[in-house]
């Protein structure tokens, strides 16, 4: 009885005090890259119209090329994989205004997947307005449903806390149903920001981050770097079928975005936001962000030098 | 629903003295019972309905509406359009639908309040649920008996109905179907929700993961179907949620109190039963004074020997001539009226006294100050909500549109817009911000306070948007204005194109943030900050930069109601000032 109560005491007892914060030790990775590389197939792929296109080619059609190109989607997806795809539903914005991820690509990307072998296919984000308007009318949760992927609302419940341990970026709750898959897709539109410039790949994973995501615009740079530390896709593919040239990141005029009818793939995050800044007549020493993550060793700002596909 | 446990020393199921009561009697109180459960059950699922929770069948450009009238039990509510009509001379689109009621009445009685009203039913069944020790047995007959505190309802009906012929719909703070949406949907609801959020939270942090499983599924049904996916949280609801607990309670005491003593639509259906074709006739040389039929009597109308039955006090709730073993009471239609009172016992004078304070009730509340001279800052109405004065005419403070904003941007004032504008809605933009296309709020008010405007008119596509308010920057907290740091998510968040918030790039002088060895002050630098400004003219006072803006506790930029559309006074540009056009 006095021995229960002594262990009882011992572990209930609580010595006050701010307690020490756990060493920062190294850095959270949620990487979902492929080992496996051919000498032939392209590290950066651009789909864009051939000149014996009549006219501009479908989104679906560009995204084949593309991911054709990078060896198709059998290289990054195995058979029973579930498989996350993590578009940019960011906003309550129609799919003419250029501000989230176009439908059309998304499914695109979904019937690969499936074709691909995938078991379970999620499509998930967590949005900067009310997410049922943002998944609603981006024609996302339509596209994909039709398609027999799971839709995923960014919920309350759905974030945990983890520690990422960056920079800036230490303990955020993070949505779960993004880091819990056994191959992520990275598939954000390119767009004019106008704290960070151009965003597109990197930026992409604010969508991961709950809580109070507006005190990171005070280091927008060392935050993104942070979080495409954090998140290393299997693939990402960079929407540009329709581009926001202004007013970014969430647009609202037609007049603000133009046709581009080009897709990026690429395994390489920084790479894709550095030849992708140069749609909108941005250039890559103007973004601190990719400086960044080249230095970091997430991939390199000089995408030239990768083998570069143009389909 | 009801006690099984009649006065004396029967025991439930031993068998019924006396003659039994007619078939269709026992056939109608069943009838009645099943009436209630389904009206309740139908309330509270067009409230759990009042939310946006997106569709995956919809169509990107598919328009944002509700698909079910949700809003329904408000339109067919007789006393929110008599006050409407009252204060505005106009029946408000939906509205119509209260002459169903209107006409049930006049044939049937007050049918609505036993059979319908679900806050009705809410009270039959804490009646039941709650008696004392003491409330049972004679106690309990004698309390069903008629008091003459039910007049009280009388009073307050006549009070209201004159406020509304001054211009205030303030009778809505007391109409019960307004009552069971506000405390309800804005206290109950997300009560539950933060309770069960606990638990469910709790077990998600169990390491077992059919546990996490289990509980996270049962969170994402709950917020497809009861509550949203988010917590909700309103604007000093525990007053709310306090007066509805207290009604409740109150049923231990005087069952029923809410419909028998403060129901305003209650006394006016009861004032219309006096015409009503279907009633009771007694034969009261037969009674024996048992008093079985005052027992579960749920108005205290008197069904008993001796006395007049009230007519207008009566729910039709059939129990009486069920519990009846000498054949005393029968509910016919066209019965004679010779034991009767159809018209409510109310004292003349008090009634006058009643009908003065209701008249009285808006000069008294116009020369406070808070809607001609000192208008409060902060009363941000929604968007398509009619002038001021008007809005007070129509908003019955039932708190569809609060329960409906998706973003939780919508809250019962206290005493903001005055104590004429208690419980009114207000945009709290620190909360929430007003959703940029989003009209769901004059889709279900019921009156018209917020007009039903659709997205081309609020976003203003071919023509001047709908504004609320103006955003204001408060230099001093601004991280790039005085600290030196980049930020501008307000510009971000901005959701008008042209953005309202637009950002002036300077080259700042700020200092070094190591000190010298020797505490010398550190050296200078020049940083480069982009410092955001508001346009006047493009803002809509949507309060999405208050939301997001990071300077957590007192934002840097915050939205107030200068500059809205619906007003000519509440102004700071010139060109918006124009008395000759409305909007």
């Amino acid at each position: 009885m006095l021995a229960a109560s002594a262990v009882l005491g011992r572990a209930l007892r609580d010595r006050g005090g701010f307690g020490v914060a756990q060493s920062g030790a190294t850095r959270q990775v949620r990487d979902y890259r492929i080992a496996t590389a051919s000498q032939e197939l392209a590290e950066l792929a651009i789909a864009r119209p051939r000149p014996d296109d009549q006219e501009p080619p479908t989104p679906d059609t560009l995204v084949r090329r593309a991911v054709d190109a990078m060896g198709g989607m059998q290289r990054f997806v195995s058979r029973g994989d579930v498989v996350v795809i993590k578009p940019n539903i960011g906003w309550d914005r129609m799919p003419v205004h250029a501000a989230n991820t176009n439908p059309d690509v998304v499914a695109a990307v979904i019937k690969l997947v499936f074709d691909a072998g995938a078991k379970r296919v999620v499509v998930a984000d967590g949005s900067c307005n009310d997410p049922n308007r943002c998944f609603q009318r981006s024609g996302i949760w339509r596209a994909a449903y039709n398609l027999g992927a799971e839709v995923v609302l960014p919920q309350e419940h759905r974030f945990r806390n983890m520690r990422l341990k960056g920079d800036v970026l230490d303990e955020w709750p993070i949505f779960t149903t993004l880091v819990e898959a056994d191959k992520v897709i990275n598939v954000p539109i390119a767009k004019h920001h106008n704290l960070a410039k151009y965003t597109a790949a990197m930026k992409n994973w604010y969508g991961v981050l709950g809580g109070r995501r507006n005190r990171l615009h005070q280091n927008i740079d060392t935050s993104i770097a942070d979080l495409a530390t954090f998140m290393r896709p299997s693939l990402v593919i960079v929407d540009a079928i329709r581009v926001l040239m202004r007013n970014g990141p969430q647009g609202g005029n037609m007049d603000d975005a133009k046709d581009k009818h080009t897709i990026l793939a690429t395994v390489d995050q920084v790479a894709a936001d550095a030849y992708g800044c140069t749609l909108i007549g941005q250039h890559r020493d103007n973004l601190p962000y990719l400086k960044m993550g080249h230095e970091r060793g997430l991939g390199t700002m000089y995408w030239e030098t990768l083998r570069v596909k143009e389909v | 629903m009801q006690s099984k446990e009649p006065v004396g020393e029967k025991k439930r199921g031993q068998k019924r003295l006396g003659t039994p009561a007619r078939p269709i009697i026992r056939s109608l109180v069943w009838l009645r019972r099943f009436s209630q459960v389904f009206f309740f059950g139908l309330f509270m699922y067009f409230l759990f309905q009042t939310a946006f929770r997106g569709s995956f069948a919809a169509k990107a450009d598919t328009a944002v509406r509700l698909p079910l009238p949700v809003e329904a039990f408000l339109l067919a509510d007789p006393f929110v359009a008599a006050m409407t009509v009252l204060s505005t001379h106009t029946v408000y689109r939906g509205l119509l639908w209260s002459l169903g009621i209107l006409a049930l009445t006049l044939v049937f009685g007050r049918v609505f309040c036993g059979w319908l009203c679900p806050f009705g039913t809410l009270h039959h069944f804490f009646a039941w649920l709650l008696p004392s020790k003491r409330g049972r047995g004679g106690v309990r007959v004698e309390a069903n008996k008629t008091h003459g505190y039910q007049r009280a309802k009388y009073y307050l009906m006549y009070a209201f109905l004159l406020a509304a012929v001054g211009g205030s719909a303030i009778g809505g703070m007391f109409d019960p179907i307004c009552v069971a949406v506000r405390s309800i949907g804005l206290g109950v609801i997300p009560a539950a929700q933060y309770v069960t959020g606990r638990g469910l939270g709790f077990a998600q942090n169990v390491p077992v993961g059919a546990v996490q499983r289990g509980a996270d599924h049962t969170q994402d049904f709950l917020a497809r179907t009861i509550w949203q996916s988010r917590q909700f949280y309103f604007h000093q609801t525990w007053l709310i949620v306090f007066l509805l607990i207290a009604v409740l309670f109150a049923n231990r005491i005087i069952p029923r109190f809410w419909c028998r003593v403060l129901c305003p639509l209650g006394a006016f259906l009861g004032v219309l039963a006096r015409f009503a074709l279907f009633g009771m006739e007694k034969a009261h040389a037969k009674c024996t004074d048992c008093n079985l039929c005052l027992v579960n009597c749920q108005g205290a109308d008197s069904p008993q020997g001796g006395v007049k039955w009230r007519q207008d006090e009566c729910h039709m709730c059939m129990n009486c001539e069920g519990a009846c073993p000498e054949d005393v009471i029968k509910f016919r239609l066209l019965p004679n009226r010779k034991s009767a009172l159809v018209t409510p016992d109310v004292d003349r004078r008090t009634t006058l006294a009643a009908v003065g304070a209701g008249a009285a009730f808006l000069p008294a509340v116009r020369v406070a100050d808070a809607l001609d001279v000192n208008y409060h800052s902060k009363v941000i109405r929604p968007p398509g909500a009619v002038e001021e004065r008007a809005f007070l005419e129509r908003c019955i403070r039932c708190a569809e549109c609060m329960k409906v904003c998706p973003n939780n941007a919508l809250h019962p004032s206290l005493l903001e817009a005055g104590i004429e504008g208690i419980w009114s809605p207000i945009l709290i933009a620190r909360v929430g911000y007003c959703e940029h296309s989003c009209v769901l709020c004059g889709q279900v008010c019921p009156t018209g306070a917020i007009q039903k405007i659709t997205e081309k008119e609020k976003t203003g596509i071919g023509m001047a948007p709908v504004k609320i308010g103006t955003a204001f920057y408060d230099h001093g907290r601004c991280l790039p204005w005085s600290m030196g740091t980049p930020c501008i998510v307000c510009e971000e968040f901005c959701p008008t194109s042209p953005k309202a918030i637009w950002v002036e790039e300077v080259m700042a002088p700020m200092r070094e943030a190591k000190f010298g060895a020797d505490g010398t002050e550190p050296a200078m630098k020049l940083v480069k900050l982009q410092r955001p400004h508001v346009d006047p003219s493009l803002c809509i006072g949507c309060g999405a930069c208050e939301k997001v803006c990071p300077v957590q506790d007192q934002p840097a930029v915050y939205v107030t109601s200068v500059g809205e559309t619906r007003s000519k006074t509440n102004v700071i540009l010139l060109e918006n000032t124009s008395y000759t056009t409305s909007r």
